[in-house]
């Protein structure tokens, strides 16, 4: 390992990165499913919107920037008179286009997209139930934003719903399913580096940790497919044409998204990753395991090798948790926050 | 979400009640031969072939209440009876016991693992009886057949189904917080150290290539934890060494002192809930099929079935029953006493008929309720 790295290593360690703030307590507890937070900063209001699902119920809850007013605003999932169990959540997440804010909730009766405070409902797409019991389970899951108007939601059968997104009202439409995937999708990411031209817009993966790289339009290209290990990739991203996944080995991996030539290989986790993040401005990287622990990493691009490294600045236990969402809540990772199974609330660590 | 819980929830489940009766059993001094015929009873009951097929059908999990109507239907199977007081906390003592092992499950697949533990442990309760053998191998055959062919994502949300369901529940259990895997907040213990489970590598490792796919650089960094190699990997067949402990009876050499269970605060808000009259449809023709499937009990009305108190003195059961019940859905037995009338000559009524002592009220149906329970019954 170079001097210089060891040095950093050292002094990160010596030295806490991030410390913990005041919890934002929540009506129920997460659920252990992937990539359970999600976060939406609305600077123009100075709060923040989480998102937190509990079995057949979304909580919300909003926060001012100063720490001092909190909402709360409950979603459940539609038909919610039906027993509990058929009707459960797989995940909710905002959608940014550059016209709007959305709330997509995936299900296993369907996808609801809510106004991204929550407030009203503005369209519903029911999934293809067979009639009897099949072996498999059904259900949605696996939602991204990708570019100016389309919102792409993955489905259990491996197929891809791609919705075109008008500038405002409820006219969505469904104008591509995507096959790419054999298996049930477990997330999607589209390209965060924001201004960049990059070539791939959206990457998604699925159960068997195989990853599809698409550009969207029209009609949307699979420009790449990267095989998996038979070990589910359970959280993906997509920064600076790099793919970013996490799997179930508790592995983190790094890929150049167009040529799937892979950069770096980090053993990361003792157990299943449940989130990733990256924060776009910075380069940095936010990992979360069922092993109870979170892991701040830093990505840099090297243009002379054409690669990308990956180097740890910072760890967080969260005492006896299996942690199963973990998202930067701003563009430069200064803060971050963190959901576990049967915790009732959203832990919060800032930037020393 | 996933469809094939039930088979393992039901197994798993019934093992736990299995070590906790055999356990009690032992303790108040039971006759080997009344111990062994009520472990037989309703082992016999569990793995027949007509309860473990309706099982085995692809299906939703569904509400804490017809599980527990079913594992009660099941305990009663012999000539053991419990009451409600008893069969509450017996339930919870099973759920929690099953949440811990769920929770601390290494890798998802490992579930089979737990599972077959309980299996083991159950053939040797009725290792003398070669015909409920039988049974249990037969049944452990088809877990084996149709659980081998799930990845291990799809046992992974089978998984994750399962801690939905136990979700909120932290009852504190005495052998669990006197062996500290427990805390006194109810909530279980997860260490960052020891082995890794198999196939997953110790963490702390960098590996970075180049563009052909030639390592060029390793790192190590700092884990925050203490981990080890892995463990070998238990074994799926019939018989084996599974590794894995969890899932074995932890009740042995112990002396099951039943604290006063404690639940944690209620969640503030409750969400959807089974209100105790509204079971949907899809849930109350699996608990008709499943209560159908399993062989009525000829049980003659004049043979006395022995009463026991799993847990507390009997004034400390009255002042159980009496209480509130706690949150999730563990609500009283569900009343099909409305459908007595009109199809006392049906098994099901006959079934339900030899559930209803001890004193369990009978919930008021609305007339309209009642008659879209007997028109779903009719369906049947």
């Amino acid at each position: 390992m170079a001097a210089d790295d060891a040095k950093a290593v050292l002094l990160r360690e010596g030295s806490s990165m991030y410390h913990k703030e005041k919890s934002i307590q929540i009506k129920n507890s997460a659920s252990a499913l992937y990539n359970n937070l999600c976060a939406l900063r609305i600077a123009p209001r100075r709060l923040t919107y989480f998102t937190v699902v509990h079995a057949n119920v979304v909580n919300m809850v909003s926060a001012s920037w100063d720490g001092l007013n909190y909402s709360h605003r409950q979603l459940q999932s539609k038909e919610p008179n039906v027993a509990t169990s058929t009707s459960l959540i797989m995940q909710a997440a905002f959608c940014s286009l550059p016209s709007r804010d959305l709330l997509v909730v995936t299900s296993q009766k369907g996808i609801q997209v809510y106004e991204s405070d929550g407030s009203i409902m503005v369209y519903w797409h029911a999934l293809d139930i067979p009639e009897t019991q099949t072996a498999q389970a059904m259900f949605a899951r696996g939602i991204s934003a990708v570019r100016d108007s389309y919102i792409c939601v993955g489905i259990s059968t491996g197929a891809i719903l791609v919705f075109d997104v008008p500038s405002k009202g409820s006219n969505i439409t469904l104008s591509d399913v995507l096959e790419g995937h054999k298996e049930s999708i477990t997330d999607m990411a589209s390209e965060c580096c924001g201004g960049e031209v990059c070539i791939a817009d959206l990457v998604s993966a699925d159960d068997g940790g195989n990853l599809c790289v698409w550009k969207s339009g029209e009609e949307f290209k699979l420009l790449n497919h990267i095989p998996g290990f038979d070990i589910s990739c359970s959280s993906v991203k997509l920064w600076k044409g790099t793919v970013v996944a996490g799997y179930g080995t508790g592995q983190i991996r790094l890929y150049e998204a167009v040529t799937g030539i892979l950069h770096a290989e980090v053993n990361a986790h003792a157990r299943w990753i449940y989130s990733l993040d990256i924060a776009p401005y910075s380069g940095l990287l936010l990992s979360a395991a069922e092993d109870s622990l979170v892991r701040v990493w830093h990505l840099t691009m090297t243009p002379e090798s054409q690669s990308v490294e990956i180097a740890h600045l910072h760890n967080e236990c969260v005492t006896d948790t299996q942690i199963c969402g973990a998202k930067f809540c701003d563009a430069d990772g200064y803060a971050f926050a963190v959901t576990g199974y049967d915790l009732s609330e959203i832990i919060r660590y800032t930037q020393s | 979400m996933s469809v094939r819980t039930l088979p393992l929830v039901f197994i798993n489940l019934g093992g736990e009640m299995l070590y906790i009766l055999d356990q009690r059993l032992q303790a108040l001094n039971t006759s080997e031969d009344n111990s062994e015929k009520v472990l037989n009873d309703i082992v016999g009951a569990m793995f027949s072939k007509d309860f473990m097929d309706e099982l085995l059908k692809p299906q939703q999990l569904y509400s804490h209440r017809t599980l527990k109507t079913v594992l009660t239907r099941l305990a009663h199977a012999s000539i053991m009876r419990l009451n409600q007081a008893s069969m509450d906390k017996l339930y919870e003592l099973m759920v929690m016991a099953f949440k811990y092992q769920v929770f601390l499950c290494p890798r998802p697949k490992d579930l089979l693992l737990i599972t077959y533990n309980h299996i083991d442990t159950i053939r040797e309760f009725v290792r003398h009886t070669p015909v409920v053998v039988n049974q249990v191998d037969e049944t452990h055959r088809k877990i084996i057949e149709i659980y081998s062919s799930l990845a291990e994502g799809d046992f992974q949300l089978l998984r994750q189904t399962l801690l939905i369901f136990f979700q909120d529940m932290h009852i504190r259990v005495s052998l669990f917080l006197k062996n500290k895997v427990q805390n006194p907040n109810g909530r279980f213990a997860l260490s960052p150290s020891g082995p890794v489970p198999h196939g997953i590598d110790v963490p702390g490792l960098i590996r970075m290539f180049d563009r052909k796919g030639r390592e060029v650089r390793r790192g190590e960094f700092p884990t925050g934890g203490s981990y080890t190699s892995p463990i070998r990997q238990g074994c799926f067949a019939l018989h084996g060494n599974r590794v894995i402990t969890l899932g074995m009876n932890m009740y042995v050499g112990t002396v099951l002192t039943p604290q006063e269970t404690h639940t944690s605060k209620a969640p503030s808000v409750k969400v959807t809930d089974d209100a105790p009259n509204l079971l949907a449809k899809e849930e109350l023709n699996l608990l008709a099929r499943l209560m159908g499937s399993m062989k009525a009990e000829d049980m003659p009305e004049t043979e006395t079935g022995f009463r026991i108190n799993l847990f507390t003195s009997d004034q400390e059961e009255e002042d159980a029953g009496a209480s509130g019940g706690a949150e999730q859905c563990l609500f009283g037995v569900i009343n099909i006493q409305a459908m007595q009338d009109e199809q006392a000559a049906t098994q099901l009524a006959r079934i339900a008929g030899q559930f209803a002592e001890g004193g369990e009220m009978p919930e008021e149906l609305s007339s309209s309720k009642g008659d879209d329970l007997l028109a779903m019954m009719d369906e049947l």
